[in-house]
């Protein structure tokens, strides 16, 4: 039986150097994820949404919305690399972490780092794209400078110039004149964030991450990237904005409430008349 | 080959339009010359409604309308891709200058944007409002980027042979087709529906077809056409 084993154990690592899984194990800082056993994992904890094939065609998928990822595009929505290209391991170690939320997909925290490192090994192997692409070179972010009203007043107005509440809608809740016809790249319908609803952001909470989503764009779906077309001081100003519409108590929202009493006659309301683009 | 993304609801449609057909190709001086002719009841276009974006809407005196079937004069369809598939020379010669598409008045201009693999394509914004140009290829990569006005041309390429949809998300009537071909001889049918490979030397080659949305399905029933070229 010993002998059987040990045999055994030789054919899997002959098995794991000679499957293209091999050449995409993940490396996220110091951990090392191997695909065989995020195998083990992925048909235990992913499968029954994300479907044995990776196609996002699991048994429960039927019943999901929005669906299930299908790995086999190698198409993701959380990167910090520019749109088009493959996210790093770490990207997307982060988003089996953090979960998606408003989606079925639960934070995947009760599962150990080198786990979840493994699994990342074994959702590359669903698509060639790994074996014949390096994912992108992370965006660049400079440090954030201190928030301010100017910054905010100019982040509103790059917020109309760049028609963001054509989805998102003036007030941010989600509800643009675009927000009813969007879908998916794959057909299924999709809503653009509600800033107003206080939840998270898909791909985390931090300033960092919001300025970063923006700038890759979220890949999939109808977000697209500003990265080519905004200026790092500009999408700083933006995130700025951004923050005063979510009902929290941050340092934006605070900036922009205590000097909007005060001002409110000298601002256009954001929208159809708020004096950008083709809606002049 | 082509390949395209469709919906199933796209798969279901041939029926109502008839079938298309290269109808004459004629060997001329170093190349070949044809028609492709629509046959059949015709589907109609649609009207788009641009209500949502005033400023492209007041740019027409009459509603626009969709591009996926426009049919000339004696049934001449406009958008056909043809392109010979198999018996081309190897493509010689200075490599190819970058494609345009431009969008104005909220739409896609041409509708059917023929290039070749690792051709540069360049999408320019014309318009006073933000357009995002988002090609979703199935074996290419995906991208999706934002265009407001006034900013630069985008500048691309696309790896591999490919049928690409193309869409803006912002406008939702907004769509393009991104033909990527390996093959230097190409044409897309004017509203005449002619097209014209030049350069063609003497030989016998195989020409292939590719329209966009709900035509697809009649292309297996005429999509080759072998013909041997005797001028030249």
């Amino acid at each position: 039986m010993k002998t059987k084993i040990s045999l055994g154990a030789v054919f899997l690592v002959v098995t794991a150097l000679a499957s293209p899984g091999f050449a995409q194990n993940a490396q996220i800082g110091k951990l090392r994820g191997s695909a065989p056993v995020g195998k083990v994992l992925y048909r235990r904890y992913c499968v029954g949404c994300h479907g044995p094939q990776g196609d996002g065609n699991g048994e429960n998928a039927a019943w999901i919305d929005p669906k299930p990822r299908d790995f086999t595009a190698a198409v993701f929505k959380c990167r910090s690399t520019p749109t088009g290209t493959l996210p790093t391991d770490q990207d997307l170690f982060d988003a089996i972490t953090r979960g998606f939320v408003t989606t079925n997909m639960p934070p995947w925290k009760p599962l150990t780092n080198p786990n979840r490192a493994d699994l990342v090994a074994y959702v590359k192997t669903f698509s060639a794209r790994w074996e014949k692409e390096r994912p992108g070179a992370a965006i660049t972010i400079p440090p954030e400078p201190a928030v301010t009203i100017a910054g905010i007043l100019h982040g509103r107005e790059l917020f109309q110039k760049n028609d963001c509440w054509k989805c998102h809608g003036p007030q941010g809740h989600g509800d643009g004149p675009s927000a009813p016809t969007l879908t998916d790249s794959k057909d299924n319908p999709i809503r653009p964030y509600d800033f107003a609803t206080g939840s998270r952001f898909k791909c985390g909470v931090s300033n960092q991450d919001l300025y970063r989503m923006f700038m890759t764009g979220l890949d999939g779906t109808p977000m697209p990237s500003y990265a080519d077309t905004m200026q790092p001081a500009d999408a700083w100003d933006l995130v700025h904005f951004l923050r005063t519409l979510q009902p929290f108590h941050t340092q934006e929202a605070a900036t922009w409430r205590a000097w909007l009493p005060s001002h409110w006659e000298e601002i256009k309301a954001v929208g159809p008349d708020g004096g950008s683009g083709a809606s002049q | 080959m082509c390949i395209l993304r469709t919906s199933t609801r796209t798969l279901l449609t041939p029926i109502l339009l008839g079938i298309f057909a290269i109808t004459s190709a004629a060997a001329g001086a170093g190349g070949i010359t044809g028609k492709v002719t629509l046959e059949g009841q015709l589907l109609k276009a649609k009207t788009i409604n641009m209500s949502s974006e005033p400023g492209c809407a007041k740019l027409y005196s009459t509603p626009p309308t969709t591009e996926d079937v426009v049919v000339g004069p004696g049934g001449g369809l406009k958008n056909v891709v043809v392109y010979v598939s198999a018996g081309a020379p190897k493509q010689t010669g200075p490599a190819a200058q970058p494609v345009s598409v431009t969008q104005k008045g909220c739409r896609f201009a041409p509708h059917v944007v023929a290039m070749q693999v690792n051709q540069e394509v360049r999408v320019i914004n014309e318009d006073a409002t933000t357009h995002n140009i988002h090609p979703l290829p199935t074996i290419n990569r995906e991208w999706n980027k934002a265009q407001p006005p006034g900013t630069p041309p985008l500048q691309e390429t696309f790896a591999r042979e490919e049928f690409i949809s193309v869409k803006c998300n912002i406008h939702s009537w907004m769509h393009s087709y991104f033909v990527v071909l390996k093959t230097p001889y190409y044409f897309v049918s004017n509203e005449n529906g002619a097209f014209t490979l030049e350069r063609l030397p003497p030989g016998k080659y195989t020409l292939t077809n590719c329209v966009a949305r709900g035509l697809w399905q009649t292309v297996s029933r005429s999509d080759h056409l072998r013909r041997r070229d005797a001028g030249g």
